[in-house]
């Protein structure tokens, strides 16, 4: 199953579709879920392994001890086909493609055995930034600008998903494809996400994880008038216009 | 007006609370003390300072910032008015944090500082507990230490933004156990509610129940299971908090 959000006559309505394609995609869609959305910094192998030798000066001095997390606030969100619109004077702007967790049942310390209960299903999330300088202190300017966070198309049911741990994560700008990555290179995996931020934070049904993205490197750049399509096997693929503001 | 949000039988009513500090449900009726539970009075973005007060930079061997230092929490974090905190077991230091919360009143883009005020729909007051064991350098304050279940309280309720004249002089104060731990002034904000505000809504669009906590001066102390902790906004409102176990909190939730 499948499950969708739009716009009907000025209000949000959910659907629900047995098959992709006979999701009426005509007019753009609003965000997949709805609810918090916290995103897992630094949980990409490749991404890691690059700045890792900066983890033991400062401001650093020692390595993470537990996920990072950010929240993505709730005017960064869109939908499939919604406009992501780069601000004047910021530098570069990049694609975060990642696996999105969706949760479908309220919960509180939940152990990583049991982590998958608690999720109804997963999506595409585009978690947009500018550029990562740092990650000593939260990333607001960079993360939580309007638009910097396309969800959809829609919401996969998870017994469509044989293993979130190891799906493949293609970026296409223009039709071009100029990046790929896969969920096996997450530093922790989906159930081990769930299962620390359950331990501190209850999730709520329609809270969203974004599961990690990887090195921002000018392979994810996007630009005025580009076409952004993240492809995450077995979910689906979202696409979003750019506008330069 | 006091606006506020209370739980009674069941029910989640948005309620107003008078000069008395009556509950006053919609109909009129008055809400008997102890018949209800106050919840969060306010949902939204919430958008908390750091080191914004110069003498609680000092106390944190920090200097003032150059821009605001701004650190997001999540929603899971807030309670209303007399609920109860959990601290984890097995830390050596939680504290709290009296902060005068500024709540957005409508729609906030690119709004300059001379105008900002116009977005201000009311206040309340905030109560940002952090857990410093659990301090890293990623993100930091990161959500560990900062946007935990049960960690913010928040209101008892919102007054309308025109009840408060100057919210640049109000007097913030924390006690524990009603022993007065904590004391300072909105007047030594380092960046102050219209920068704030222009500063925030140049990254992003503010909405209606957005809450700015606007930092907190300095007087901190550990707190423990059985404190009861009232934190204090002159003129905005009286938080209380009480601190239970992580085994009390693991209880309550079965």
């Amino acid at each position: 199953m499948y499950t969708y959000r739009l716009q009907e006559s000025g209000k949000v309505v959910t659907k629900k579709s047995d098959t992709t394609f006979a999701v009426d995609m005509a007019e753009p869609l609003a965000p997949a879920t709805h609810g918090a959305v916290i995103g897992v910094a630094l949980n990409n192998k490749d991404l890691v392994a690059s700045i890792e030798d900066q983890f033991e000066e400062k401001p650093y001095v020692t390595p993470p001890k537990t996920p990072v997390l950010h929240i993505k606030t709730d005017n960064t969100h869109i939908g499939h086909g919604q406009t992501i619109r780069i601000p004047t004077n910021k530098g570069a702007v990049y694609a975060g493609p990642s696996l999105g967790i969706v949760i479908g049942k309220k919960a509180t310390r939940v152990s990583e055995e049991h982590a998958l209960d608690f999720v109804k299903g997963y999506t595409v999330v585009n978690e947009v930034s500018l550029a990562e300088t740092s990650f000593y202190r939260p990333a607001v300017k960079a993360k939580c600008r309007d638009t910097f966070c396309p969800i959809g198309p829609w919401v996969v049911d998870k017994a469509l998903v044989t293993n979130p741990n190891s799906l493949s994560i293609n970026t296409y700008v223009n039709d071009e494809l100029v990046h790929s990555t896969s969920t096996d290179c997450l530093v922790h995996s989906v159930e081990k996400i769930i299962s620390y931020i359950s331990s501190f934070m209850t999730l709520e049904v329609g809270d969203l994880i974004i599961a990690g993205t990887p090195l921002r490197d000018e392979s994810l750049e996007i630009k005025g008038d580009d076409i952004v399509m993240i492809d995450i096997e077995a979910v689906g693929r979202l696409a979003n216009p750019v506008e330069q503001e | 007006m006091k606006h506020a949000r209370v739980k009674a039988n069941d029910q989640i009513l948005d309620v107003t609370v008078n000069d008395n500090n009556e509950v006053i449900t919609q109909s009129g009726d008055v809400l008997a003390a102890g018949s209800f539970s106050w919840l969060p009075p306010c949902k939204g973005k919430m958008f908390v300072l750091a080191i914004n007060y110069a003498d609680h930079a000092a106390e944190l061997s920090f200097k003032a910032p150059d821009e605001p230092l701004v650190f997001l929490k999540n929603s899971n974090s807030l309670i209303g008015h007399e609920q109860h905190t959990y601290r984890p077991d097995n830390v050596d230091y939680m504290h709290y944090e009296c902060e005068l919360v500024v709540v957005i009143g409508k729609e906030a883009k690119n709004v300059s500082k001379e105008d900002a005020m116009d977005y201000v729909g009311g206040y309340t007051v905030g109560n940002d507990y952090a857990i410093r064991d659990y301090l890293e350098n990623y993100y930091r304050p990161n959500l560990r230490v900062k946007s935990r279940d049960t960690c913010t309280p928040i209101g008892p309720y919102i007054i309308d933004a025109d009840q408060i004249k100057d919210p640049h002089n109000l007097v913030l104060r924390t006690y524990i156990n009603g022993e007065l731990k904590q004391e300072g002034n909105t007047k030594d904000l380092v960046f102050d509610i219209p920068y704030l505000i222009s500063y925030l809504s140049d990254i992003m669009t503010l909405t209606p129940g957005d809450m700015i906590f606007t930092g907190t001066p300095e007087g901190l102390a550990d707190v423990k299971p059985g404190d009861v902790v009232t934190t204090e906004v002159e003129g905005v409102g009286v938080l209380t908090n009480t601190i239970i176990s992580e085994s009390d909190y693991l209880a309550s939730l079965n």
